[in-house]
């Protein structure tokens, strides 16, 4: 059994930075995710295992940052907030298109705009729908617990390097404030420069001899070549749709009514359902781990068993929703539910919601 | 068990150490254990709230409405959370600074004079550390020696002169918990 340990959120994810072996970490303050950028100063990392960790100047210096350090082949990772991932969407486009792996985490907060600094997820759509130009598409993460922000970083850089793509974790300001028990996994040590050689042939770490000119850019201005590289991205795209579509289910085996949600949302369902469950209504949970992908088949499957509905509950005002919508195919109810804007709902008001939209209505 | 609880006061009374030494406990004895702050604006010279959740199985949401137990630590907490503790549930305050004591019937209410009998122990910083006790006599969740492990784990070593203090503040708190 590994360390346990007692952490915030947005200190396991971290710590899970300096543990999975991350080469360079480049951020910029923003509640409520500054506990990462301060916990790895105060932890120095650049003692442990010679990680980087820099306070870039802004978050647009700090997606660069890792355009540059993910295009030699390291691992790269930032953090940040709603606004500040907004500052990054163009770099993640460029990142996306020049097909360089690294990990962005948003620790989500109310918006729109600067919005306030209390747990949001209204940034569902920026997230799995393209926040910027082009068509790509993030490998997305929504981990629900402490020990999920550890466990997600290391997977996050597997997935990335597998497929050459950024990969975001999503959490919010309740997962990344909270603290809970953690396993932290053991130190998986860094690359040395030979090992990101031989394992990158791709990275833009230095001409072979007697090889070609490794160029790595989202710039191709003919349109039949940029075709052709939009085809690969788009396989490659399908790919990871076979392959690694995440989720869980809870108590879906006698379900009749079934609550879609993930993150922090997820934590408050299971409540909400314990407490329908104790009035006998028969709910379960289907909590997508990844976003996107997003787990298209476990939807269609419940509804070919005939469920009754599908909550959406979403601290949003109804993003998730639409992509539930696009599996049921008005096969069966799609409703939503949540607090937005900063506003957490309770577990009561989820079941409230369940009884009024679905079974009542 | 389940022990869902939410501590209240103003920032600087020590209402979120208190709740991340209490959780420390509970991982020392294989607990679940979760620590929810409220955090943002609401901190900065005003009230502070911690949620803290012990558990036996897995724990699901982490906010909460309703409480088995309250400890409150000042008069906007007391306005703020006498009416979320549950029927039949435990509210445990220091009446030092309240002017509207609590006036439910359907709950177990305790006092402990935590700010005074820290002040007569000479150090008014472990006043939480005399809630904690008074709590843990109330509800003996975790075990002391395991409160004690809690402090040695999430102290920083140079503190650690210190636990010998902390343990007879937890102590006075045991023995100075009234039911009224």
């Amino acid at each position: 059994m590994g360390e346990l340990k007692l952490m915030k959120g947005n200190e396991a994810l971290a710590e899970a930075a300096i543990r999975a072996g991350v080469d360079g970490y480049f951020g910029y303050p923003i509640t409520p995710q500054s506990e990462v950028i301060e916990y790895l100063m105060a932890e120095k990392p650049f003692e442990r295992t010679g990680m980087v960790v820099l306070q870039a100047e802004s978050e647009v210096a700090s997606i660069n940052m890792l355009y540059g350090g993910g295009g030699t082949g390291k691992k790269v990772m930032t953090s940040s907030s709603s606004p500040g991932i907004s500052l990054m969407q163009e770099g993640l486009s460029y990142l996306a298109g020049a097909e360089i792996p690294c990990v962005v985490a948003n620790v989500v907060r109310g918006g729109p705009g600067l919005g306030d600094i209390q747990p949001a997820q209204s940034d569902y759509f920026q997230s799995v729908k393209g926040g910027g130009h082009g068509d790509y598409r993030l490998l997305v993460l929504a981990p629900s617990s402490v020990q999920e922000m550890s466990d997600f970083v290391p997977l996050a850089f597997d997935l990335a390097f597998k497929y050459r793509t950024p990969a975001l974790i999503v959490s919010d300001g309740l997962i990344g404030q909270m603290m809970e028990k953690v396993e932290l996994f053991d130190q998986i040590p860094r690359l040395t420069d030979e090992e990101v050689i031989k394992r990158h042939p791709w990275a833009t770490n230095g001409k072979p001899k007697g090889g070609e000119r490794r160029i790595l850019t989202s710039l191709d201005l003919d349109p039949h070549k940029l075709e052709r590289h939009n085809w690969h991205l788009q396989e490659k795209y399908k790919t990871i749709e076979e392959n690694e579509v995440r989720f869980e289910m809870l108590h879906c085996e006698d379900a009749e009514y079934i609550i879609v949600a993930y993150g922090s949302s997820a934590r408050i369902a299971q409540k909400s359902i314990q407490l329908a469950r104790e009035k006998g209504i028969k709910v379960g949970l289907l909590r997508p781990i990844t976003l996107w992908p997003f787990p298209k088949k476990p939807i269609d499957e419940l509804t070919k068993k005939g469920v009754k509905g599908f909550l959406s509950v979403e601290m949003s005002a109804g993003q998730m929703i639409e992509d539930v919508k696009l599996v049921v195919e008005g096969r069966t109810k799609v409703e939503h539910f949540g607090r937005y804007g900063g506003v957490i709902h309770s577990p009561e008001q989820v079941l409230e919601a369940l009884e009024q939209k679905l079974i009542g209505g | 068990m389940t022990e869902e609880i939410i501590i209240a006061g103003f920032g600087g009374q020590g209402v979120l150490s208190m709740g991340k030494i209490l959780a420390y406990s509970g991982i020392m004895q294989d607990q679940e254990v979760s620590w929810l702050p409220s955090y943002g604006p609401e901190m900065r010279g005003g009230t502070a709230n911690v949620a803290v959740i012990v558990s036996d199985e897995r724990i699901s949401s982490p906010t909460l409405t309703a409480f088995d137990t309250a400890i409150i630590l000042n008069q906007q907490s007391m306005d703020k959370f006498e009416h979320s503790v549950k029927p039949g549930g435990v509210l445990l305050y220091d009446p030092n600074g309240i002017i509207h004591h609590p006036t439910r019937k359907d709950i177990t209410i305790y006092e402990v004079q935590g700010a005074k009998l820290a002040a007569e122990m000479g150090n008014t910083k472990i006043f939480n550390m005399v809630v904690l006790g008074a709590y843990l006599k109330v509800k003996p969740i975790v075990k002391l020696e395991n409160v004690i492990r809690g402090l040695k784990k999430s102290l920083p070593e140079r503190y650690h002169k210190l636990i010998p203090l902390n343990e007879d503040a937890i102590t006075m708190g045991m023995n100075n918990v009234n039911k009224l």
